[in-house]
């Protein structure tokens, strides 16, 4: 009943799935094991006490920022991750111990110490990061595109959001000003079915897919735990920014497992609702997929494991920010550089043609934690 | 005919400040801002202009006019009514390496973007270490009818918020000179620009390429007594100064309050012993209290008196002209507390 949207879905579906390899689709489970991971200590690191302030997961929903990730080329900005997109970060690259340390306060090149949780970027592979205000990166993504668009460079903006931004008055601006614009951006929603406690039914008459054709753009809806739907609708969505069309809005249906945050037991939820959900896991269905197909998945974890453990050992030995250098770097002093590039680990990049250049090959053995 | 929007200057010359023998024409403080317009997207195709009926229409005010003929639609663009976009794809477009200047149709009209001015755009450099080189153009100021939501001077919630710039300059060679510092500092910058002062005061200002530093300037000198003031109350500071015999009354001219020049301001007042700070602005936590609390921490031993303001109280603009009056600081009231101060 949480879940379930009443309304009607956009039934444009993606044209195709565009070639996934073999090595690609170990990857693809790779950054989804390597974000579940990840996730799964960072809460130990959260109820241990030794990461301040608070934390949040996106268990179950792990196919969607990696499916989309993985579907943008190196040129191509992400604006932003938010809370549930710890997976944009691993495909493209973002350091692993960095993002340790970031969470635990530590010293660190993304924020410094002066941000926490999932507020972080990286501008070195392309990566903004996100405000707390929702969808406010999604106005400043419609921004960059603008910049693209106007610069004749073909690249796009791809920005996140759940099913609760959809409702701030900025969602309303940045959607038309895309639409209107047909700006390269490609817009995900990912509707896990609550915003903190508020399901989507107290939340909208009309659902994001279907409000999207008001605003000239396309509605589609994903299934967000198949990570290679949304691999193909965000590159279909990707294709048509760059040709000109415009923005595509992906509706990615997913369920929120856990709570809200590592504070939030979600009582609110009904268990038979997690249940079935349960079996639809991102992970374990694709992992099933991917052994019937010969891919040892036993060794991929554990080489997963193995990277995060040794990040988690850095990130601890890493000391906390000078205390000093909490008032510096309030102003920009310097002209700024351009944007870094992301890893593209798509081989479909490898080739020439594309905006690509050279991805970085993905196999199990690097996948899924990052550099 | 719209410009590749890639091309950055070469290198940006020295500071230079307008020298007598520099070309200088007349013109109003509103062309005075076109002009600066004009020279800095003539200078740098990167910088872009946008905001609501700036195109052809050449804007609300006509600070655009011209423009949109010259740089075509994608860089003199108009955009629908939606303050919050105007400014967050700008912080996007400045990201990705353009330099943004929206117009805000009216200053009071910023409070419907303001979220991604302060928590978006303001805080994008600390946290982040991006830059976020953009300007908004905020038309502010009473004085001439336009009741509650026209007549604001909302400096004070920029100087509040971390990570912005905030300038307001009085005169035509420093909306010219300033402006384009702003359009060239690697930060966002909100640049107050006086409607009463638009079309009612005219200036020589140094034809070409003119930059003015985000400093304080004393506009007339003297021994007695500082007023500071900044904006449309420079002008009516320097009359009420006028009122007292020559070499009295010194009046400084803040120009920039964020940074704020308190080397400026502390040196005028040891020199002076008294200060008188007027604000066009709301009282409580203005500019001027800010002012205040400096030269009261840092230069209560040099002090002769007490430190007076000056400022509307803290009741909306109203429109009708006798009330709006009645709220303003007038040349009037300043110089009844100026001659108050000296008589201390
Ligand atoms: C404008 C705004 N108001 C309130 C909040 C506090 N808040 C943080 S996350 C959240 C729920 C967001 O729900 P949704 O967008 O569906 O994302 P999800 O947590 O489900 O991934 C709320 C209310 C916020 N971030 N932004
Ligand atoms: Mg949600």
């Amino acid at each position: 009943m949480l879940v379930e949207d009443p309304h009607r879905t956009t039934r444009e579906r993606p044209v195709g799935h565009p070639t996934l390899t073999r090595a690609d689709r170990e990857a693809l489970l790779g950054f989804m094991v390597g974000m579940r991971t990840f996730e799964e200590r960072g809460v130990a690191l959260y109820k241990q006490g030794r990461t301040p302030g608070s934390f949040y997961d996106g268990h179950g929903q792990e196919a969607i920022p990696v499916g989309a990730a993985f579907a943008m080329g190196p040129d191509d900005v992400i604006c932003s991750p938010l809370i549930r997109d710890l997976g944009a970060h691993l495909v493209r690259g973002t350091d692993l111990t960095e993002i340790i340390r970031h969470h635990l306060g530590r010293d660190n090149r993304l924020s410094r110490g002066r941000e926490g949780n999932v507020h972080f970027g990286d501008p070195a592979k392309g990566i903004v990061a996100m405000v707390s205000m929702l969808p406010d990166m999604f106005v400043v993504a419609v921004g960059m595109a603008m910049a693209f668009r106007l610069r004749g460079e073909r690249r796009v903006a791809l920005t996140f959001f759940g099913d609760g931004a959809t409702s701030p008055g900025a969602w309303h601006e940045a959607m038309n000003f895309a639409g209107l614009r047909k700006e390269p951006v490609v817009i995900v929603c990912e509707n896990n079915g609550l915003a903190y406690s508020t399901p989507t039914s107290a939340q909208f008459a009309v659902s994001p897919a279907d409000r999207a054709a008001a605003y000239g753009m396309p509605g589609v809806v994903v299934d967000g735990n198949d990570v290679e739907a949304m691999f193909a609708a965000t590159h279909a969505a990707r294709e048509r920014a760059l040709r000109g069309d415009g923005p595509t809005l992906i509706e990615a249906r997913t369920m929120r497992m856990h709570g809200h945050g590592s504070h939030d037991d979600a009582r609110y939820v009904d268990p038979a609702v997690l249940d079935a959900w349960r079996e639809r896991d991102p992970i374990a269905t694709y992992a099933a997929r991917l052994q019937g197909d010969g891919v040892d998945v036993d060794a991929l974890r554990a080489a997963v494991l193995d990277r995060l453990d040794a990040a988690v050992d850095a990130a601890l030995a890493t000391p906390l920010p000078d205390p000093a250098s909490a008032t510096d770097g309030l102003f920009a002093t310097e002209e700024p550089g351009p944007l870094g590039r992301g890893d593209a680990p798509w081989s479909g990049f490898a080739g020439p043609g594309d905006a690509g250049g050279p991805g970085r090959p993905a196999g199990a053995g690097d996948a899924g934690t990052g550099r | 005919m719209s410009t590749p929007l890639t091309r950055a200057p070469d290198a940006a010359p020295a500071m230079a400040p307008a020298s007598a023998d520099r070309d200088v024409r007349t013109m109003t403080y509103l062309q005075a801002i076109t002009d600066a317009l004009r020279e800095e997207m003539r200078r740098d195709d990167r910088v872009l202009v946008l905001g609501e009926d700036v195109g052809a229409f050449g804007g609300a005010f006509k600070a655009t006019e011209g423009l949109f003929r010259e740089f075509g639609a994608d860089r003199v663009q108009d955009t629908p009514i939606a303050e919050a976009a105007i400014i967050g794809t700008s912080v996007g477009a400045a990201l990705a390496g353009l330099r943004p200047v929206c117009e805000v149709q009216f200053a009071d009209f910023v409070a419907t973007g303001f979220d991604q001015l302060v928590n978006v755009a303001g805080k994008m450099h600390w946290r982040t270490g991006l830059a976020v080189p953009m300007v908004l153009r905020l038309p502010s100021g009473g004085g001439f009818a336009g009741g509650p939501f026209h007549s604001q001077n909302p400096e004070a919630w920029f100087m509040h918020a971390p990570g912005l710039k905030v300038v307001a300059p009085s005169t035509p060679a420093d909306a010219k000179g300033m402006l384009s510092t702003a359009i060239r500092d690697h930060n966002p910058v909100c640049f107050l620009e006086h409607k009463h002062l638009y079309r009612r005061i005219k200036g020589e200002v140094p034809v070409g390429e003119h930059l003015e530093p985000f400093t304080a300037k004393v506009v007339r000198r003297g021994e007695d007594l500082t007023i500071v003031a900044y904006g449309a109350m420079v002008h009516l500071a320097a009359e009420a100064a006028s009122r007292f015999e020559d070499g009295r009354v010194e009046v400084l001219d803040l120009r920039s309050l964020v940074p704020l020049d308190e080397d400026a301001i502390l040196a005028s007042v040891r020199r002076t012993g008294k200060v008188l700070v007027v604000d066009e602005a709301n009282e409580t936590c203005a500019a001027g209290a800010q002012v205040a609390a400096l030269v009261a921490d840092r230069a209560f031993s040099d002090l002769d008196g007490p430190v007076r303001r000056l400022a509307a109280p803290d009741v909306p603009i109203p429109f009708s002209p006798g009330l709006e009056q009645a709220v303003l600081p007038t040349t009037d009231r300043i110089a009844e507390a100026a001659r108050e101060l000296l008589d201390y």
